[in-house]
């Protein structure tokens, strides 16, 4: 038979000639036999193909009777099929391609976030490491220990009775204009679901009165708690609990309507960082507070590393409650300090389920657990101080015999180190949602080098400053070895994360948070006869994660954290076979259902912008870099080379080839890169700050958030506002710790720049504006409160002066 | 000249190297130079190629480590260096797919319905599990209309090609 164009079955490799035949002849043999060969019993299927009229056939007919070779119905069937299994093939091959390359943007992207997530935890400890430090050295009289000693001073008030006292509530009155709800104690059911109703539908904000007062209520609930709190599922009784919130106030919304709100016969855990980040953390606080009133017995609320008002200056709690309640809004801020230092720290179910917020250590005793005073860490970060020492200097931490602020001493938290997330069978490997990168994050941005020139510069400081005083750190405290241990535990308790690798590797001198490995899981179980862990403290992109031979659970409940799409969020159910289910949930209000695929791209362009302007802040470290490969100083680098220097100044271990198309778009024909084109690109202009030094700029923009964290501190009246000399003491400050020289003409230049109308006083808020420092990507940026809709709204709120 | 000629390949050599070393590095999890079989296809895919499953099987029976479901760089790189330096497994040109999805619609109609791709692509060829049919179609079915039309979609994907 002579084949033609049409009927020959085209060779160009790119086909996969081999496997279309292979699966060609997979389906003629599926086919009921004896048909193969006739012409006349073709199967209906194909008789299906045949006759339906299209184009080809006609073609085919045409053709046929023009050339005359005969094809005969049966060949026209395996061309058809042929053809439809080629064209198959190559789309299924296409798409899934573009399939595993989104799958790549997802991954990165991921890595991205969570990197710059991890380097501001760490960078908000090395800040509190550093004022601490100054606390412990300077002098009582020093100006730079004034400015901050008030967030180390332990709470100003000790005698229970002077709480109650100081927070009275009884005299802040409820105007007539108040439409929200109105409490009454004790609580009761309808109240608390009353909350949720006026949060939900109405957004409306509670008033501090009743703040207070639910407040006050749930303290004193919280002080008769043990530490650990012990549970039962008896009576087939489910448990659901429930990870990080984050101040998203939807989550929670979503958990409720999917699972019921907490009764006697739905008992629920949170496992802490309830505020932080998100927008509406006081409502998700006041929510869990009431709930926990009305059914003490089966609300449990697990204490997290964002239950600490040191964490919570930088990361967005303070700030919202100081905006959503002006008035009152520091009491508020105090008694919660006080309520999270009562939060107890864990929760055990029917004695085999330890439910924790960040996790374990080799050493970690829950027999210390349970006996420490646990109010006495009211931050995490800092040991407490015995009770009637004098305020200057006794640290029982700090060893004068240990590097002052040796680099390798400072607590780094990366992402956990944990088994990807478990593959499909080995025969569906085109599709998975993967691990992201995160296990190969090193170091954090600021390189080692620059921290060790620091410490030298502040053992100058202190040096300088002790010659007219005297510098007095007593090694002396009594059981400092055991309060040491139970710190370290605490800390351990609130930051850890689990790794692949066996062993435990601590931190040293904060002796905060670990790695902790499989093996150490395992002895832990056994020595305390449990078994099963679930903590929370880690993003996950299905909204949990399982690791450590299924012994370790790591559930999140804040889904599109890092930005819509990004993860979903997950709650579990444990009955009394404490066999955990788990269900996984997204909150969708913000946009239009989007697959994860398509909310890759979204996520994606966040990522990249937030990278571009750390690349920005890192501008002359990078521009050191690229020199070093430019031996001819022709202002350009390879790619490979521009991929190098880039990794070797972040450390984010990030695919930069792959990314390197995002983030440059100029360059020259023959594949180098003009690195000052490029900085251009990348510039971050404020308004009118030529007359600003660039590498001031610079520095300012790379820590802005540290930068804005110190006047929070400094504003001690919370106003919003410092005045001209805390502004200069503040550069004073954060030159000592950046290493940086600012003079005082900088700081001039600096004020006269956001035009402040020269009374005195600095809007913290209008500084950071004016320098493009505020991150737009911010939770609290970005949508606005639910509670404050429109400026009519805020205008009615304000005319409230008790609100 | 026949220097240059060889210096010139291996620098090229050198250059696939690395890029091969930086795709495979992601995957290795516990930095033992080994990544789960199953990888394998997102890594080759990662690298800019378009196997078909059975192309990725083959590869993976040569390069495993006696079905230990790992695969070392050791294997991996030479084989994945033959492969790049062939061209084995080309991008498909926006024609070839536009052509592929014309089979389906027969009647040229521009667009395709989700009942007939779904069939199309879960029996044919190498089928399409449930989620990944059910990923295409969500992301890319015309809501209004519920059809799918593949010029745009072809247009959309390819503009997300790399470079």
């Amino acid at each position: 038979m002579v084949h033609c164009e049409l009927c020959r079955v085209p060779d160009d490799g790119g086909d996969c000639m081999a496997l279309v035949q292979r699966l060609f002849d997979q389906k003629l043999s599926s086919l009921p036999s004896g048909s193969q060969q006739s012409d006349l019993h073709l199967p209906t299927q194909l008789c299906r193909i045949e006759t339906k009229t299209d184009l080809r056939g006609g073609i085919e007919a045409n053709h046929r009777t023009v050339m005359g070779c005969g094809v005969s119905k049966s060949n026209q069937f395996h061309k058809h099929s042929r053809k439809a299994i080629r064209a198959a093939v190559l789309i299924q091959r296409w798409y899934r391609q573009y399939v595993a390359r989104t799958e790549m943007r997802r991954r990165y992207t991921w890595h991205i976030f969570q990197s710059i997530e991890y380097s501001g935890e760490q960078a908000q400890i090395k800040l509190y490491n550093f004022l601490g430090y100054l606390m412990d050295n300077f002098t009582p009289s020093s100006t730079e220990r004034n400015l901050i000693s008030h967030i180390f001073r332990e709470n100003d008030v000790c005698w229970d009775s002077e709480w109650e006292r100081y927070f009275c509530y009884k005299n802040i009155d409820v105007p007539e204009v108040y439409s929200g709800p109105h409490l009454t104690f004790p609580l009761t059911v309808e109240q608390a679901v009353g909350l949720l109703e006026a949060f939900r539908n109405k957004k409306q904000q509670l008033h501090s009165r009743y703040v207070l007062e639910l407040l006050l209520e749930t303290w004193k609930l919280l002080r008769m708690l043990p530490n650990i709190n012990r549970i039962s599922t008896c009576h087939s009784k489910e448990v659901t609990i429930c990870g990080d919130l984050h101040g998203q106030l939807e989550d929670l919304l979503l958990i409720f309507y999917k699972n019921g709100t907490p009764s006697l016969e739905k008992p629920y855990v949170f496992n802490g960082d309830f505020v932080d980040r998100g927008k509406d953390s006081i409502e998700i606080l006041l929510i869990l507070f009431s709930f926990m009133l009305v059914y003490p017995r089966d609300v449990y609320l697990n204490r997290g590393n964002h239950e600490d008002h040191i964490i919570n200056l930088r990361y967005g709690f303070t700030k919202e409650v100081l905006t959503k309640y002006k008035i009152h809004g520091k009491r508020i801020l105090k008694l919660l300090k006080k309520i999270f230092s009562w939060l107890p720290l864990a929760t055990i179910i029917d004695q085999k389920v330890l439910v924790l917020h960040g996790g374990i250590s080799d050493s970690m005793d829950l027999s210390v657990l349970t006996k420490v005073n646990r109010h006495n860490y009211v931050s995490a970060l800092r040991p407490p101080k015995r009770r009637n020492h004098s305020s200057a200097s006794m640290s029982i931490d700090i060893d004068m015999d240990d590097d002052l602020w040796s680099t390798s001493k400072i607590y780094q938290r990366r992402p956990s180190l944990t088994y990807p997330k478990p593959l499909g069978p080995r025969e569906c490997f085109h599709n998975r949602s993967l691990q992201d990168f995160s296990t190969r994050i090193k170091a954090n941005m600021e390189n080692e080098l620059e921290n060790s020139k620091k410490s030298e510069v502040i053992l100058a400081a202190v040096l300088h400053t002790s010659q007219q005083d005297t510098l007095s750190v007593s090694t002396d405290s009594v059981s400092s070895d055991n309060a040491k241990d139970e710190w370290r535990q605490i800390l351990d308790l609130l930051w850890s994360d689990p790794m692949n690798q066996d062993g435990c590797i601590p931190n040293e001198v904060r002796g905060g948070g670990c790695y902790w490995g499989p093996d150490v899981t395992e002895d832990f179980l056994n020595r305390h006869n449990m078994q099963l862990i679930i903590r929370s403290h880690e993003c996950k992109q299905e909204g949990y994660e399982f690791c450590h031979n299924r012994k370790v659970l790591t559930l999140f409940s804040a889904s599109n954290y890092y930005d819509v799409g990004s993860n979903r969020g997950a709650y579990v159910k444990l009955g009394p076979d404490l066999v955990p289910y788990v269900i996984q949930y997204q909150a969708s209000s913000m946009t239009r259902e989007l697959t994860a695929r398509q909310s890759v791209g979204r996520t994606e362009r966040s990522a990249l912008k937030v990278l571009r302007e750390q690349l920005f802040a890192h501008k002359s470290d990078l521009l050191c870099a690229f020199k070093k490969f430019d031996t001819k100083n022709a202002g350009l680098v390879s790619l490979v080379d521009w991929a190098s220097a880039v990794e070797s100044v972040m450390h984010l271990n990030l695919p930069w080839r792959m990314l390197r198309s995002q983030l440059v778009t100029c360059k020259t024909s023959d594949g180098m890169i003009n690195y000052y084109d490029w900085f251009n690109e990348l510039a971050i202009k404020g308004p009118n700050t030529d007359h600003i030094d660039q590498s001031l700029l610079e520095t300012l923009y790379r820590h802005r958030s540290t930068l804005e964290t110190i006047f929070r501190i400094v504003d001690t009246d919370n106003s919003g506002f410092i005045s001209m000399e805390d502004f200069r003491q503040t550069w004073k400050l954060l030159s000592v710790y950046l290493k940086m020289e600012i003079t005082d003409e900088d700081i001039c230049n600096l004020a006269e720049t956001i035009d402040s109308n020269h009374d005195g006083s600095i809007d913290i808020d209008e500084f950071m504006e004016a320098f493009r420092l505020t991150d737009k990507k911010s939770r609290l940026e970005r949508g606005r409160s639910m509670f404050m809709a429109t400026t009519s709204d805020l205008s009615k709120l304000e005319a409230d002066p008790n609100v | 000249m026949a220097e240059d000629k060889e210096s010139a390949e291996n620098e090229n050599i050198l250059a696939i190297h690395r890029k091969i070393t930086a795709a495979f590095e992601p995957f290795d999890y516990e930095s033992k130079n080994t990544v789960d079989v199953r990888e394998i296809g997102t890594i080759m895919y990662s690298l800019d190629c378009f196997p078909t499953q059975a192309d990725i099987r083959e590869f993976i029976a040569e390069v495993e480590e006696n079905s230990s479901g790992t695969v070392h760089l050791d294997r991996f790189m030479p084989a994945m260096t033959k492969v790049l330096l062939e061209n084995k497994f080309p991008p498909i040109p926006r024609s070839k797919i536009f052509q592929a999805f014309k089979v389906l619609d027969k009647e040229q109609k521009g667009f395709v319905e989700p009942e007939e791709l779904t069939k199309f692509m879960m029996e044919e060829g190498e089928p399409f599990t449930q989620e990944e049919m059910d990923e295409m179609l969500t992301a890319h079915t015309n809501r209004k209309e519920n059809v799918i039309y593949y010029d745009k979609l072809i247009n959309k994907l390819t503009a997300d090609a790399p470079k």
